[in-house]
Formats: structure tokens, sequence, C-alpha cells
């Protein structure tokens, strides 16, 4: 919580040759997924481009066949003034409408796409085994499915406009080659100096906005740790270090968008002085051919008129060129994550039995993979992240374990805190794969076992609850089709019909965030009768209920014990009320079955296993016998 | 019948105690801002100069290149080579100057914009830790990191362009009307009358954008709160196969989003081209009344012809400045909602100065018919009063839902009682200063929370300014030292995103060594030992209680061998102190605590 633990070091990533090529290639995927509005949309910047050179072109037209003899006329038709108020109404019209139609357009298809983006990236989130997720801070994806997708498509807001500059210029090319090839040719030259002042801009942008993109998603985490650790900093009094953690990666930030602010402002006046000064070399060398004789004044007039009304508008062409480096950079970070590969493989399989189900692990093993780096989204250039994920190391949790829970069992796992038996109940239910051994229920291999095979049997009560931001009612059933009287049923079993009943509207009371406004307690039994209600085949409590007072335990339990009948229960304890209920008690230490047998055997047999349950009584006896002393002397 | 009811009501109009949808008016959220962010305002002077530089620039290269054409090309008796070539160098160095120029006032500005975003970042970021649990508690955490990220965010292009545009933009407005007046009066007249509109539609238009770009910020943080779900909820989705559904809860704040997005931005669009209509309207207009104004030989044809280029001029900053006020009303929206957290008081407040400081010592704990009720519910404590004296161990009893928490919540300041005082030595705990308060006093919640980092870190967080020696000596004085030997790289350790790479037990052993090494004169444990094996459990208490004598420590416990072992006994039920005395003078005497205490011990007589 220092400053500096909380910096961590950033590789540089490496500058890419290809940023233009990359990023006109995210711009063409884009416009092909969203054809129809992106094909309306340049419809539309074709429509104003033509319209704004048909506005010079009418001013003049009107100044010359009109105007012009009017005045030297003396005398003017009202039928004459409204041509020419007509005629300029209807250009502005067309223009008018090309706008619209380029602006809407392109703001929807950006919008779209984004929305589409931030789809399939939730998608991977939900996809991606839970390692990936111990890998990645929840802030930094947060950052991912909102800011880099944002960066990705923001260049659709002015692509359609230096779309339609494009056309201006070959418009106002062709006219220019129609007067003079010549003087063409060296007004064309800014388009070269506009690539090359470009591709410098873009081998120096890309690397900085990596950086920033990456900062972002470092500000973000931090902030997401750090509110979500609230309570703790509050009760610990740590407001102003954290503070300070949060400076750190801001002025990061800071620093690094200013670094992008440098570059992009040298950029820009670049990008603009190009096409100017270009006009002026147009001037010098049309002087040069009217003095020779070549051309008439009005001619070259007429060219350098041409360069002048692009003068604004090509702007809207550096704008794009300077969006691309972070299009590219927020596509990289977003493409990170959906190429992320290492998903769970699921088979076809049911399991299709009935009545309790069999659960048998052999001789499993679990490591977790420690990283010691951090993984940089998109930080790499050409392939996927490997080069950029930090040394790993495995972490030996689970060795050699072989768990057989026959069908209709109740079984006890039991062992000192952080001895693997979360670890265990977890891949019995596959939210991880072993890295070698077999998990089978009702003897099929849960690798062939289909997507969603697994929850339609069995149900977890994981130790730390995790609650939706929805009704008690919603939080129960998930979206399964179970009706009311069967949460009331289950709310019951779990012994929280009491407290939600208290609720100010009873089951349909939205519980916050996490269910903040719930006791841990409260939300154990909640999390509860989430299990109950589905009628598991099979059942795996993890302590769940350790923020549960003794008296409300005993008769979660009782409840439990008649409605087991057709489940098969796995049930990780400490307590001896809980132990009591299982016919058979597996003892971990270290990840290892140091036992297992009936409590009375393993309690005999094994004194790790004693030590551990009868700490309570004997701690008790201890102090009965103190007091007695006490008394006594 | 059990739709996921995937869509929420709008925030704000719910829930959410914390500021920032519509309350302030434009102009104020930007005094606000800019009082927030003094970066901004910082050398602005010397930006602007340089601004109007670089924009004279920008309006005399078409007047070079128009003095050029029409004196040098077309000079009477053919092109002036010498002219044209002088004015093209002359016309060359002020591109150069502005484009100089320019870049100068890009990078005073980017550093002004991020500095001063960066210092509203911060002062959010402090006021949102500041703001009471309670009120914390009212947004999600999606939410709340928005308003230090993207919410900033969408500011940064209004205070890097948009605010200097705009004022560019008044000043060549300013410019434009003066030559049209000087050129013709009534021309000018009549272009004014054109716009005149125009400033009616803005003032319609405004706040309907302001309100379209809320609603866009308002679902951006529901989106990332939705996100955020899928994402710290990983295990739970997995465990239920809840995908499809958490998937739809997500796809629907992302619709809403997409759909709120578009539709400012179609308002802002429509508030674009209905300027821009105005304009080439006005350009019809001028012509037309121009052309009867030449005919009756009032001005020249040259001069029509000259004026036209100056409602260009006119018309050009006026479409600019309708574009930076559409996106002004974006980064009001965002500036709102970051004010909005800022403005929010803090309702359980450090008194600061004023504050009372305490020495450090022996502590004794009063709360003076104190009663408790969340804001608009019921009463979940009353009547309290309790002395807890100094060098006392004391545990809370009660069911779940009793008020346990509440009392602990009370004493450590987290929230304020409703009625009654709660005093510390003598002195009301809302006189105490904060940081004598969290030095005297420490809580461990039941979940406590541990950072994505090393576990020497994580504890060192009790008191930062202990080293790996301090940190190994606490773990060793709770006898720790065992289990943490046992962790793949001891103290170095990382413990993954919210600890999750250790077990809740494990976590909750964490948070013990954490406040243990923070050396509190008061220790509040809430539950802080629930997941933990009870050998362990028990080997901690004995631990704390040896290190804690001469200490007071209040301890909410389910299970009473912590009672057991504490000097006092409170037990509470239905928000009430009913019982209160020794283990062994309140287990005999058939109250609510023998009841509790009956069917502990029945736990754990059976089978040993």
């Amino acid at each position: 919580m220092t400053a500096a633990s909380a910096s961590r070091p950033l590789t540089p990533p490496r500058p890419s040759r290809a940023v233009l090529r990359q990023g006109l290639a995210v711009i063409w995927s884009g416009m092909r997924r969203q054809r129809l509005l992106s094909t309306v949309a340049v419809v539309g910047a074709v429509l104003w481009a033509s319209a704004t050179v048909a506005t010079a072109w009418a001013i003049g037209h009107v100044t010359g066949t009109i105007i012009t003899p009017a005045v030297t006329a003396g005398s003017v038709t009202s039928a004459e003034l409204w041509t020419i108020f007509l005629l300029l109404a209807a250009v502005l019209l067309v223009n008018v409408v090309g706008v619209i139609l380029r602006r809407v357009m392109a703001t929807m298809a950006g919008f779209n796409l984004q929305a589409g983006d931030r789809r399939k990236v939730t998608r991977q989130y939900l996809r991606l085994p839970l390692t990936w997720h111990h890998a990645h801070p929840s802030g930094q994806l947060l950052s991912n499915a909102h800011s880099d997708i944002e960066a990705t498509w923001q260049v659709f807001n002015p692509l359609p406009m230096a779309i339609g500059v494009v056309v201006m210029l070959v418009i106002a090319g062709v006219q220019m080659f129609v007067v003079d090839p010549l003087l063409a040719f060296i007004g064309l030259l800014v388009f070269p100096g506009l690539f090359a002042a470009n591709l410098v801009f873009q081998r120096f942008m890309s690397p900085l906005i990596t950086r920033a993109q990456q900062l972002r998603a470092e500000v973000s985490e931090v902030a997401h740790e750090s509110f979500e650790a609230g309570l703790v900093v509050k009760a610990m009094g740590r407001e102003r270090e954290e503070t300070d953690r949060f400076r750190v990666v801001t002025h990061d930030l800071r620093d690094s968008l200013i670094a992008v602010g440098r570059t992009r402002g040298v950029f820009e006046p670049v990008i603009e002085a190009i096409p100017t000064l270009g006009t002026l070399a147009v001037i010098g060398a049309g002087t040069a051919r009217v003095a020779s004789g070549d051309l008439t004044a009005a001619e070259v007039v007429q060219v350098a008129y041409l360069f002048s009304i692009l003068a604004f508008p090509v702007r809207a062409l550096g704008w794009v060129l300077a969006e691309i480096p972070r299009s590219v950079v927020g596509h990289r970070r977003v493409d990170a994550v959906l190429r992320a590969g290492g998903s769970m493989e699921y088979g076809r399989h049911e399991v299709t039995g009935a009545g309790p189900a069999h659960s048998r692990s052999d001789t499993v093993e679990f490591a977790y993979v420690s990283q010691v780096g951090r993984e940089q989204l998109g930080a790499d250039v050409d392939h996927g992240s490997v080069a950029a994920q930090g040394p790993t190391e495995r972490v030996p949790a689970i060795r050699g374990v072989t768990l057989d829970v026959p069908a209709g069992s109740t079984t006890a796992l039991v062992g000192p805190t952080g001895s693997g038996k979360s670890t265990l109940t977890n891949i019995v239910l596959r939210l991880v794969d072993p890295d070698s051994g077999t998990v089978q229920l009702d003897g099929i291999d849960l690798r062939e076992v289909r997507r969603g095979g697994v929850p339609d049997v069995a149900a977890l009560v994981s130790q730390q609850t995790f609650m939706f931001d929805d009704t008690v009612l919603g939080n129960v059933a998930l979206g399964t089709d179970v009706t009311r009287e069967q949460v009331e049923e289950s709310l019951r079993i779990a012994r929280a019909d009491g407290f939600v009943d208290h609720l100010p509207h009873g089951m349909d009371t939205e519980i916050g965030e996490r269910g903040g406004t719930l006791s841990g307690g409260q939300r154990q039994r909640i999390a509860l009768a989430r299990a109950i209600v589905r009628r598991p085949r099979m059942l795996v409590l993890d302590d769940a209920t350790s923020a549960v007072d003794p008296s409300v335990e005993q008769a979660i339990l009782k409840g439990l014990r008649e409605a087991r009948d057709g489940m098969t229960v796995l049930v990780v304890a400490y307590r001896m009320a809980t132990i009591t209920l299982a016919d058979h008690v597996v003892y971990l230490e270290r990840g290892e079955v140091v036992d297992q047998g009936s409590h009375a055997e393993v309690l005999e047999r094994c004194s790790g296993y004693a030590d551990l349950v009868n700490a309570y009584s004997r701690e008790a006896a201890e102090r009965a016998a103190l007091a007695a002393e006490e008394e006594g002397s | 019948m059990t739709a996921p009811t995937a869509r929420r009501e709008p925030e704000g109009t719910e829930g959410s105690r914390i500021g920032g949808s519509q309350e302030m008016g434009t102009l104020d959220t930007l005094r606000r801002g800019f009082e927030l962010s003094p970066e901004l305002r910082r050398g602005l002077g010397v930006t602007v100069v340089l601004a109007l530089v670089a924009t004279v620039g920008r309006v005399l290269i078409p007047f070079v290149v128009q003095q050029t054409t029409d004196n040098g090309i077309m000079a009477t008796g053919g092109p002036d080579v010498g002219f044209v070539l002088t004015a093209i160098l002359l016309a060359a160095g002020v591109v150069l100057l502005t484009s100089f120029a320019q870049y100068l006032v890009n990078l005073r500005l980017f550093k002004a914009a991020e500095s001063g975003l960066a210092t509203l970042r911060m002062t959010a970021f402090r006021h949102i830790h500041d703001l009471s649990v309670l009120t914390q508690s009212t947004e999600r955490r999606g939410a709340l990191v928005s308003r230090v990220t993207s919410d900033v965010d969408t500011i940064s292009m209004f205070v890097q362009f948009g605010g200097l545009m705009l004022l560019i933009s008044t000043a060549q407005i300013v410019v434009a009307t003066t030559l049209m007046v000087v050129y013709s009066p009534l021309l000018a007249g009549v272009v004014y009358l054109c716009f005149l509109p125009l400033v009616v539609l803005i003032r319609w238009f405004q706040p309907m954008l302001g309100r379209a770009y809320g609603e866009v910020r308002a679902r951006v943080g529901d989106m990332l709160g939705a996100i955020s779900e899928s994402v710290v909820g990983a295990v739970t989705i997995r465990a239920y196969g809840v995908e499809e559904r958490t998937a739809a809860r997500m796809d629907a704040a992302i619709e809403d989003h997409r759909r709120s997005a578009i539709r400012a931005q179609v308002r802002s669009v429509l508030a674009f081209v209905s300027g821009q209509s105005f304009a080439g309207l006005t350009t019809a207009v001028v012509l037309v009344v121009g052309t009867v104004l030449a005919v009756d030989g009032r001005i020249s044809l040259g001069e029509l012809l000259a004026f036209l280029f100056l409602v260009n001029l006119f018309t050009q900053p006026v479409l600019m400045a309708t574009e930076i006020l559409n996106e002004m009303q974006n980064a009001v929206a965002g500036w709102r909602r970051v004010i909005g957290v800022i403005d929010t008081p803090a309702d359980v407040a450090d008194p600061g100065e004023e504050g009372v400081d305490q020495e450090r010592g022996p502590i004794t704990v009063e709360f003076e018919d104190v009663a408790y009720a969340y804001p608009g519910g019921e009463t979940v404590l009353r009547d309290v009063d309790v002395t807890i004296a100094p060098r006392t161990r004391v545990a809370i009893v009660g069911e779940t839902g009793s008020g346990k928490t509440t009392m602990a919540k009370l004493l450590t300041r987290l929230m304020d009682p409703t009625s009654g005082r709660v005093l510390l030595d003598g002195v009301d705990l809302r006189a105490l200063r904060f940081d004598s308060l969290r030095r005297r006093v420490v809580m461990v919640p039941q979940e406590g929370f541990l950072f994505d980092q090393t576990l020497v870190d994580n504890i060192r967080f009790g008191k930062p300014t202990a080293n790996d020696e301090d940190v190994a000596l606490a773990l060793t004085e709770l006898g720790l030292d065992s289990w943490v030997e046992g962790l793949p790289h001891g103290l170095q350790t990382q413990v993954g995103q919210r600890g999750e790479s250790l077990s809740a037990g494990e976590r909750q052993l964490v948070a013990i060594a954490r406040a243990y090494l923070a050396d509190p004169d008061l220790l509040v444990l809430d539950e802080a030992t629930s997941a933990v094996d009870p050998s362990t459990e028990v080997r901690i208490q004995r631990a704390l209680e040896g290190l804690t004598r001469g200490r007071t420590s209040v301890a909410i416990a389910h299970r009473l061998s912590t009672a057991e072992a504490a000097d006092t006994v409170i037990v509470v039920d239905q928000g009430r102190v009913v019982e209160e005395g020794p283990h062994r003078d309140l287990v005999g005497r058939g109250g609510v605590y023998t009841a509790m205490y009956a069917s502990w011990a029945s736990q754990q007589q059976e089978g040993s």
C-alpha cells in the first residue's frame, strides 16, 4: 500500500510500423460489420461534399448570370431574386440532408460497433476460466469493456467527414487537371506530404497511446479495488494512503496524456499547414505560368480558390489520422481479451441419472499458477499476450487426492484453514479442471459433460457468497423456472424466511449491489436457498453457515437432514454439529487426504482431526478448570 | 415467473444518495468545475493571446491569398511576379508562425487540462472514501469507478479544445460583426435578424442535450455496474450455470447505453444542422437583399461579394460555437456527476481541526441511550446504555440481525447514532478527530478485504510504517508463523484479486494480523474468525488474549467460545441489550444467554 508498491513497472510497448495499415483494417472491418449504416453515411458524406463544392459554384453562377447583369441593367425581377434564393436553398437542402445522413448514420454505426464489442467482450468474461480472472484485475476488465472499446470505435465520428473530404479533393483534383495538369501535379504533392507527416506521427504516437490506455486501465483498477475495500480503508483509517496510491497512477496517466498531447499538438498544426503551403505553391507556380502565357489569370485563381475552400475540411482528415493510433491500441487490447485462450472445453453428454448423484475424483492433482508479473492487455503488437506475460510459477494445492462420494451419502471434508478443501470442491464441480486425474459424476467424466450440465445436477454454496444486484426472489431463482412457493419453501429450509418477511417488500426487495443491505449471515442463508430451490442431486456446502449463529445453524442442518433424501451431500465443515451429519469423514492436510472413515474412526486414529474438532470443548474444559482453580485458591 | 429483472430504475430516482444528475445549472457547473481544478485557469491569459495569434494567422492567410490573386496575378498589365513571390513568402511565414503558435496553444491546453482533471480525479476519489459506508453503498462500485474515470474523461475533450475555441469563436464573431457593420449596417442587420431564431433554438436545445448526455453518463455507470458483477461474481455464475442470465442482464445495460448515446448524438446533430441551416439561409437572404441594394446602387457589386466573404467569416465561428456548446453539455454532464460526488456532504465527517486529539492509553467506552435506525428504515438498536471499562474483554452475542454489528459500527464511528451518544474516554465520538480515533480504535470486519498485492503488504496496511520484520514478529506472536511458512512464497505470496488466492479463513487471518499490527487501544472484532478452523481460532484467541491484556477489546461472535473467554458478555436481542455480565453469571440465569449457550454446548458434545 505504499506508493511504490502500487506503481508497477510498465514494459514499454514496441512501436509498430504498421499502425496505419492496422488502423485502416480496423476501420474497414467496422464498416463491413455495419455495412448498411456505413454505406448510407458515406452517401451522406458524398452529398455533403458535393453540396459544399456546389455552394461555391452556385454563388459564382448566380453572380455571373443574374446579379452582374441586373446591377449593370439597374433592375431586377422578383423571379430572378427567387431564383437566387431557391438555388442556394436547394444546395443547402442537399448539404443538410448530407450532414444528417453522414453524422447520424456514422454515430449509429459507431455505437452499434461499441455495443457489439461489449457483448463479445463480456461473453468472454463469462466464458474464460477462473484462472484467467485471477490474473486480470476487475478494474482493468471494466476499463477494457468501456474505455478500450470506446477508443477503438471513436474514429467513426470524424470518419465520414474525412471520406467526404477525400471526395472533395477528388472533385477539386479533377477540376485542377482539367485546368492545368502541371498545376494540379504541384498541388497534389500535398498528399505525399500529408502521408509522410502521418507516418512519422503514427510511429511516435502508438507507444504513447498504448501506455495511456494501459494507465487508464490501472486508474480504473486502483479505483475499483479501493472502493471495494471501502469498509476496510475506513475501519483502519487509511484514506490518505489510498489517496496516495491513486495519486501515483493518476499522475502517471496525466503525464502520459500530456505526452500524447505534445505529439498530437505538433501533428495537427503540421497537417493543417501542409495544404495551405500547397495553395501558396500553386499560386507561385501559377503566376509563373501566367507570366509565361501558358495559363490565364482566371484559371489560376480558380485552382487557388478550390484549394482554399478545402483548407478547413482537410483538418477532418487530420482528426481521423490522429485517432487511428488510439483506435489500433484499443482494438489490440480488446482483441487480446477476445482471443484469450484456455477456455474450458465442454463435451456433449448429459448427466442423466435420477436420484442422488455419485461423485468420484481419482488421483487428482491441482496447482495454482501464481503469476509473478502482470499481463498487459494487447501490449504486444503481433501475437497475443504470451510475450507480455510475466513469469509464472505453479503452487501445488491438491496432491493426489482420491475422493469418493457415494450416491445418497453425506461426506464431510474436514481440514485446517488453507488445506485445500475449497479447491477440492471447485474441482469436484468442475469450476476448475485438475492438472491430472479424473473427476466423474455418475460415472461420466466431467470433461465429457455439456456446458451447463454440471450445474444442472450439482449446486455449490460457497464460503463467500455472491449476491446479484437484484431482488431476493431473483437471487434465489437465478432465472430457473421455479414457482414463488418453491422459493418460499427453500427460504424456509435455509431459515431465511424470517428476515425476508421483514424486508420492506418481502421476497421482492432489492438487496443492492453484492447484497450490501444484508448481513453476512443473511446472505449465506439466501445462498443456501438458492442451492436448495434447484433440488440438486448433489449439494456441496463449503462452510456455508460460518456467519450464521449456532441455533440457526442447527435449525438449517435439521431442515437439510429432512430434505436431503434424493441428495448427495458434500460438506466442508469445522464444527461438530455439521460433521455429525455426515456418514463419512475425509480429513485433509496440505492438499492431501490424511485419513478417512466414520467420525469415530477418524477421531480415534488421527490426532490432527481430533485436535481440530475438539478444539472448542477442550478449550471450554480448560477454561472451566482454570476458573475452578481461581475460585478454589 | 422469474424473468430476470435486468432493468433497474434509472439511477438517481432510487437509492443513490450521491448527487449529480440534473440539479446544477450549466454555468454553476462550469464555475464549480473551474474552482475544483484551478490548473485549468493557470496561465490561461498567455494561452488566449497565443490562440488569438493563431486565429489571426488563420484569418490572414485567405486574405493574403485573395490579395495575391487580386493584385498580383490579376494585376492590371499582367501578373506581377515579384509581388506574388513576396506575398507568398510572407504568407508562408505567417503559416509557420500560426502553426507554431497553435502548437504552443495545444501544449499548454493539454498540460492545463490534464493537470486539472488529475486534480479533479484525486479530489473525487478522496471524497468517495470520506463518505460514510452507508452513503457509499447506495451506489454500485462500478458506477463510483465511472465517476473518477469515464466521467472525468468526458470533460477532457471540452477543456482541451472546447473552452478555448468558444472564446476564440466569440472573438471572431465580434471581429466579423464589426467588419460587417463597417461594410453595410443594413446587411449586418439582415444577418443578425436571420440568426435571431437560432439563439432561441439553442436555448431550447441546450437543456435537452444536457438531459440526454446526463442520461448517457448514468447509463455508463449502470453498464459498468452490470459488467463488474460478471467479473466479481465469476465463481457463482459458473457454479450455477447462469451465464446466459448474466449475459442478458449485461446486454440490457449495454443496450440502454447504446440507445441513450445514440439519442444524445442525434440531438446534437439536429442542433448542429439547425445552425447550419440558418447559416445557409442567411447567405441566400444576404445575396437576395444585397442584389436589391446593388441594383439600387446603394452598394457596389464588389462590396456585396466582399460582404459574402464576411458572412462566411461570421457563420463559421457561430457554427463552431453551437458545436462546442453541444460538446459542452456532454462535458457538463460528466462534470455534474464528479461534482455531485465531491459536493455530497460527508455525513460521518471528521471534525478536523476543531476536533479533540486523545492520547493513547486504556480506553473507556460508553453508550449513552443510543438508538439507531437506517435512513427511512426501522429502528435496529434502541435504549442502549452500556459502559465498557478499560482493560476488559467484552463479547457481544445475539442472534443474526439482533443489532450486534450495528453496535460495532457505532463504536468505530462507521455510522453515527440516530439518538444518544457514544463516548470514548468521555468524549463524544463525533468530536474526536479521525486521526486520533483510527489510531485508538480498529475494527476487523467479517469479510476483511485484501488487496491484490503481497501478503506482507496486506498486513502492513494496518501500519504503513512497519517493516517486514515487524510483520513477521506480529505473525509469530499470533501463532500464525507456521501457516505463513506453508505458503508458496511466505510473506511475499501474492494474494490475488480481492485475496482470492487465499481461502476465506486465510483472508480472515490476514485481517486479524493487520489489525494486530495496527496496535489499537480498542480492538473490535466483528465475526473476525468465523471461517477459521476451530483449533486455529482457539489459538488466535489465546494469543490475542495475552496480547490484548491491558487493552480493551470487543468481540462479536456466534461461537460462544469467545463469550466464555470474555470478562463480560453483552447479550443483544431484537435491538436491545437484554443481559450483561460474565459468562459464568449469565449461563445459569435462565435467560436468552442460557438458551443460546445450551444450544452451542450441545453442538460441541456430539460425538466427542
